[in-house]
């Protein structure tokens, strides 16, 4: 247990399973602190995992190809973000009916593109980049700064959005809009307009999410690889009571848990509980973490609540 | 531009909409055969003779509609209290595993099949209980938590398949020993390849429909989730109806675990639902949440599947268009019904 | 008090204004011209339509026909933004603040660029302060919201526009929320914004606000403006002739003749409410009177069933409570009429018939845990026939009716159970003239029929005119009772704003 913890490779391993989860949960929470629960977070990690690979596979760059997911996941948050901002409908419904719409579309694209295949084409994927002089420290160099170009950027995306959504105007509009509508729409700033942005934004950062898996973690795609990831993000979520920072430190707990869990079936107490069990733990753990936080937080107000001009 | 409310919508309004979201669905799957290449008329006709076009074809749609109807009622049921059980299918495998765990020699003779029954039920209520209790005793959000248990109990169900469940006559295939003869259902009718676990679905789907209209359950289970505050201050025993509400839903989701193994497999597999339970959450929707038309549209979504199999294998189309085509389905469904309440007005 | 060189055109002009909704015509070819430096009051009941024009004019709403023109511009409908940049500032009477945010980002969010990068608080803060020390708005601006008073959540509200160079402040019923002393407070605000030559509409339905603070008063009734008078020409009761279409007769209610003592609360603690001490009896209307927010819900709730006493001692009918449910409140006989029907009361996908027996369908129309739904109906007609509920019938979806016709319905759900206490908190909030009455009528008749009433409402001239004893309630305590005419509205004023009664409700000051 101890050498497992003290190894750089346990650490690495974190900062890597965190990525796609900060990814997705940063989306998660720019629509939520706007005021939609986006249940679509899974289909669009599906979708994202498969678009980005898809056009990585098709001849663009690595990082076209996470530029295609973002496009892609966008689209979608598009639609979702019509349906439920302008129309009111239940985002309940609509985050259900988008995730099984998102995977159908991956699946059967998948299928159209590659009708025969059992084992999927791999790509070349991101590699890691070794910071110059800091991959060098000792135990932390190696486990904080020998990752891939993604992994970076899903923690500088987490400060980009901490930054805008506490230090600028948008992020004030963004946080206010989720806690009362009225009090933007009477400022004069449009209420559709900034919802819309932020679940297309967000959707697009969740397909980025997706796209790590198959661009920097896994080289191809497989299907049920995003595997209740998505759901985990709005656990997430709401563990770190909407706040990007907590968040994060809420994803690299969960990582760190399920690197573990992958080391321990290695161990001799492995050898004695079923792997089943070890799986399990994430979302056991995820659980938990609602629980927990179910009291403390503040919700966002309007959270789920639709807006209709002059109501109020 | 911007919505309006209609205050009374009319019929055409009210006919019109939806119409015009299964026209719109059926536009898509003509586009989807198009993009993969195919004759999107004959892939639409060979995904409707391949779901009645035969007697064989049909009695398949029947059984497939068979757990549907019992996932769709779990949801519509739920739905209705604005009870967000997104945990149909670890109910589902909830009530295959006691199911399996009964009818494999522990108890034998006629009593096995109702005892198991019960006891599938009872199992699937549970399921949804823990989610439901932390709901209304700490506040913790349903949806997420009812999502989280399918991914636990699929793992639950691969630890016993290895394990304690392990078919030791297997040939090293995950799955369970086989159901004694007495534990299975017995067929509908001689001869007819259909069993009685279609019979008790559809007799579920009017029990649940006479529970919403005409009992006090009914009523309180409605009245909480259409207004929760109203239904509070006019002294509706909220707490125990959503417990209550999730007992029934909980139960009626394992029975599709149920009538899955002792009337179609015989055995408990990780396969045993290619995704019932979130297929039940159409089935739910496009009924409207309606118990009775919970049954038509478990019928409907079964088709599309089976007539999509059939489909597939001579038009070369994969059978996803299939799953694309009721998610479609769905989403078109929500905003027709949207639209009849609302209209479009300029300025 | 001067109009300035702006002419005839005026500051702001609204011409012939129209907005249909549905069969309703809310406001029917609405002229109007503010003058600069000018206080234009816009008086009218309930439903004449003042709200709506307000709404229009900020461009919440499109009306249906008509023009709004700014400082000789016109104003494209429909944009609150455009509204904005023309300097025109908008007070709702529901603020629409961020609870959960500072004032100062209340004040600023929407003033600059969205897209621009850092916040740069510090001119804003200075900037907010000038405003508060020239307009005499005291406020933290680094407060939270939630933190704040009502009182403060307004002043925020003026400071908003004010930040924005509002020219024109458009106040929606802003006393509502106020005490006397704080109304008071407001209009110095509102004189020292004119004296720098802004202009402002408020609107009222109290008489004496109007005639004491106003220099133009138009009155709207129905929909269209039935008079424009310049205040000094006139007096409160041609306004008030003005206002309801007629002499206005002094609802003269006679008093009732108490009975036993049917609920007593003794020192009771429940959330907000500190120390309540208060008898309802039999036959006697007991008003409650107070500035909205301060423990009335507490109160309510705690009576209907919804709250339990944390402390102290309740008795109904001489019987102490325990296990305080609203089922229980209902078994011992307490009706209520909530607040918000539309939230609390009903049901709005439900039926007539379904909402008829909310409260009653366990209790009165069960066999063997199956609900008689022809009972029900023949029930509900007896309501909709007794009680003169407008409707299609017993089947329609209850969100169809008019407002009036909601609450006639609760109403008569309410009064055929015979209550011994009757609750009715805010019962004629939003009505028109004649549902009012028939509430008020209502509410009387249960009196002589020997209920013990509890009259919850904001509006002091209602509390006065039907209750035979007065409570005010202040920050969750009780003054103690006093016949009605007993004391004057400045007594009544202080003791709203928490004044002059002391802990446990002992002798006024």
């Amino acid at each position: 247990m101890i050498e497992i913890l003290l190894s750089a490779s346990f650490w690495a391993a974190v900062l890597r399973i965190a990525s796609p989860l900060i990814f997705a949960t940063m989306g998660a929470l720019i629509c939520e602190r706007a005021g939609v629960l986006n249940l679509g977070i899974e289909g669009i990690m599906v979708i994202g995992a498969f678009v980005g690979w898809m056009a990585v596979y098709l001849g663009l760059p690595l990082w076209g190809g996470v530029a295609v997911a973002f496009a892609a996941g966008a689209a979608i948050g598009l639609l979702h973000g019509i349906l439920v901002v302008p129309f009111g409908l239940s985002q309940h419904v609509v985050g259900l009916g988008i995730t099984l719409l998102a995977t159908a579309t991956a699946y059967f694209a998948y299928r159209l593109a590659l009708p025969q295949v059992t084992t999927p084409p791999k790509i070349e994927p991101f590699q890691p980049w070794e910071v110059p002089l800091l991959s060098d420290l000792p135990l932390v160099g190696q486990a904080l700064f020998a990752q891939t170009p993604l992994t970076y950027a899903a923690f500088a995306c987490a400060g980009l959005v901490a930054f805008v959504l506490y230090r600028t105007p948008l992020g004030l509009a963004l946080r206010a809009v989720g806690e009362n509508p009225a009090a933007v729409e009477a400022q004069g700033v449009s209420v559709t307009g900034l919802r819309l942005g932020a679940v297309m934004v967000g959707s697009g950062l969740m397909a980025v999410g997706g796209s790590f898996l198959t661009l920097s973690a896994f080289s191809s795609f497989f299907f049920e690889m995003v595997n209740g990831r998505g759901w985990v993000c709005i656990a997430l979520v709401v563990f770190g009571a909407w706040r990007p920072g907590k968040a994060v430190l809420g994803a690299l707990l969960f990582a760190g848990f399920d690197a573990l869990q992958i080391r321990l079936q290695q161990t001799p107490v492995g050898a004695v509980v079923p792997y089943q069990l070890f799986l399990m733990l994430p979302y056991v753990l995820s659980i938990l973490a609602l629980v927990v936080m179910s009291r403390r937080a503040q919700v966002p107000a309007a959270l789920m609540v639709p807006y209709a001009k002059g109501e109020r | 531009m911007r919505l309006e409310p209609v205050a009374q919508p009319g019929l055409a309004r009210q006919i019109g909409f939806p119409a015009l979201a299964l026209l719109a669905t059926l536009g898509v799957g003509m586009i989807l055969a198009a993009i993969a290449g195919a004759d999107p008329f004959a892939v639409l006709g060979q995904i409707v003779i391949g779901a009645v076009g035969s007697r064989l074809a049909l009695l398949e749609t029947l059984n497939r509609a068979t757990p549907l109807i019992f996932t769709g009622l779990a949801i519509a049921v739920a739905f209705r209290a604005k009870l967000w059980n997104i945990g149909a299918e670890a109910q589902l495998y909830a009530g295959a595993i006691v199911t399996v765990a009964l009818g494999t020699g522990v108890l034998g003779g006629p009593v096995v099949l109702p005892i198991s029954a019960l006891a599938a039920m009872l199992a699937g209520a549970l399921v949804l209980l823990g989610p439901v209790l932390l709901k209304v005793r700490l506040g913790v959000d349903e949806v997420v938590t009812t999502l989280l248990f399918n991914f636990i109990m699929a793992l639950f169900v691969s630890y016993l398949l290895e394990g304690p469940m392990k078919d030791p006559m297997g040939m090293g295939w995950p799955k369970s020993p086989a159901l004694i003869p007495e534990a299975r259902l017995p067929r509908m009718a001689e001869g007819l390849r259909l069993h009685w676990g279609f019979g008790l679905a559809l007799i579920s789907a009017v029990g649940v429909w006479v529970i919403q209209t005409r009992t006090t359950l009914g009523f309180e289970m409605r009245a909480v989730g259409a207004n929760l505050r109203a239904a509070r201050f006019a002294g509706m025993p909220v707490t125990s109806v959503l417990i209550k509400t999730a007992l029934l839903s909980g139960g009626l989701a394992a029975l599709a675990g149920w009538a899955q193994v002792a009337g179609v497999k015989g055995h408990l597999s990780a396969d045993l639902s290619p995704g019932f339970g979130y297929t039940g959450i159409i089935v739910a929707m496009l009924a409207l949440l309606h118990p009775l038309g919970v049954v038509v549209s478990a019928l409907f979504v079964a088709g599309v599947f089976v007539g999509a199999d059939a489909m597939s294998r001579a038009a070369g189309v994969p059978t996803y268009i299939a799953d694309m085509l009721l998610a479609a389905a769905l989403l078109f469904m929500v905003l027709a019904l949207a639209l009849t309440r609302v209209r479009v007005v300029r300025g | 008090m001067s109009f300035g060189q702006d002419g005839a055109e005026g500051v702001l002009r609204l011409e012939g204004i129209t907005k249909r909704f549905g069969a309703l015509v809310a406001n029917d070819g609405i002229s109007l011209t503010l003058h600069r430096g000018e206080v234009l009051a816009l008086l009218g009941e309930n439903g004449a339509g003042k709200t709506t024009l307000m709404n229009i004019l900020f461009g919440h709403y499109v009306a249906d026909q008509g023009s709004v023109s700014v400082f000789g511009q016109p104003l494209p409908p429909g944009q609150p933004k455009a509204a904005l940049a023309a300097g025109v500032g908008m007070v709702h009477q529901h603020f629409t603040l961020a609870e959960q945010m500072s004032v100062l980002d209340n004040i600023t969010l929407g003033t600059q660029s969205l897209w621009r990068l850092g916040l740069g608080q510090g001119a804003a803060r200075a900037r907010v302060a000038q405003l508060s020390r020239d307009f005499g708005l005291a406020v933290d601006p680094m407060a939270r919201v939630a933190d704040l008073s009502v009182g403060e959540r307004q002043r925020v509200e003026i400071l908003k526009a004010l930040y924005r160079d509002a020219r024109i402040l458009i106040l929606d019923e802003p006393t509502a929320v106020l005490t006397p002393q704080e109304a008071e407070a407001l209009f110095q605000t509102l004189r020292l914004a004119t004296a720098r030559g802004l202009s402002v509409i408020f609107i009222s339905h109290k008489l004496h606000e109007v005639m004491g603070h106003s220099d133009t008063c138009v009155v709207l009734r129905h929909g269209r403006v039935v008079g424009q008078v310049a205040t000094r020409d006139t007096d409160r009761a041609r306004l008030a002739a003005m206002m309801v279409g007629g002499d206005l007769a002094e609802a003269s209610v006679a008093p009732g003749v108490a009975g036993p003592v049917r609920l007593s609360l003794r020192g009771v603690q429940a959330g907000p409410l500190r120390d309540v001490t208060l008898d309802l009896r039999g036959g006697q209307i007991t008003g409650l009177a107070g500035v909205s927010g301060n423990g009335q819900a507490a109160l309510a709730d705690l009576i209907g069933g919804m709250r339990a006493p944390e402390r102290g001692e309740m008795r109904i009918e001489g019987q102490a409570v325990t296990a305080w449910t609203p089922r229980a409140a209902l078994a011992a006989g307490v009706g209520r009429i909530p607040e918000d029907r539309h939230k609390t009361g009903t049901v709005g996908d439900f039926s007539l018939a379904e909402n008829a027996v909310l409260e009653t369908y366990a209790s009165r129309f069960a066999r063997g845990g199956f609900v008689d739904w022809a009972a029900v109906r023949r029930h509900t007609e007896a309501l909709i026939s007794g009680y003169d509920v407008r409707c299609p019938g017993p089947e329609a979806r209850i969100r169809l009716l008019s407002g009036g016709n909601m609450q006639k319905l609760i109403l008569g759900r309410v009064l055929e159970e015979a209550p011994g206490i009757l609750i009715a908190n805010q019962p004629v909030r939003g009505l028109d003239v004649g549902a009012i009455a028939y509430v008020h009528a209502q509410l009387v008749a249960a009196r002589d029929a020997g209920a013990a009433v509890l009259l919850i409402s904001e509006d002091l001239d209602e509390v006065m005119g039907l209750s035979d004893e007065i409570h005010v309630i202040s920050e969750g305590r009780l003054s103690p009772g006093f016949a009605r005419g007993s004391l004057g509205p400045a007594q009544i004023g202080l003791w709203m704003a928490g004044q002059g009664f002391s802990d446990g409700g002992a002798d006024a000051a």
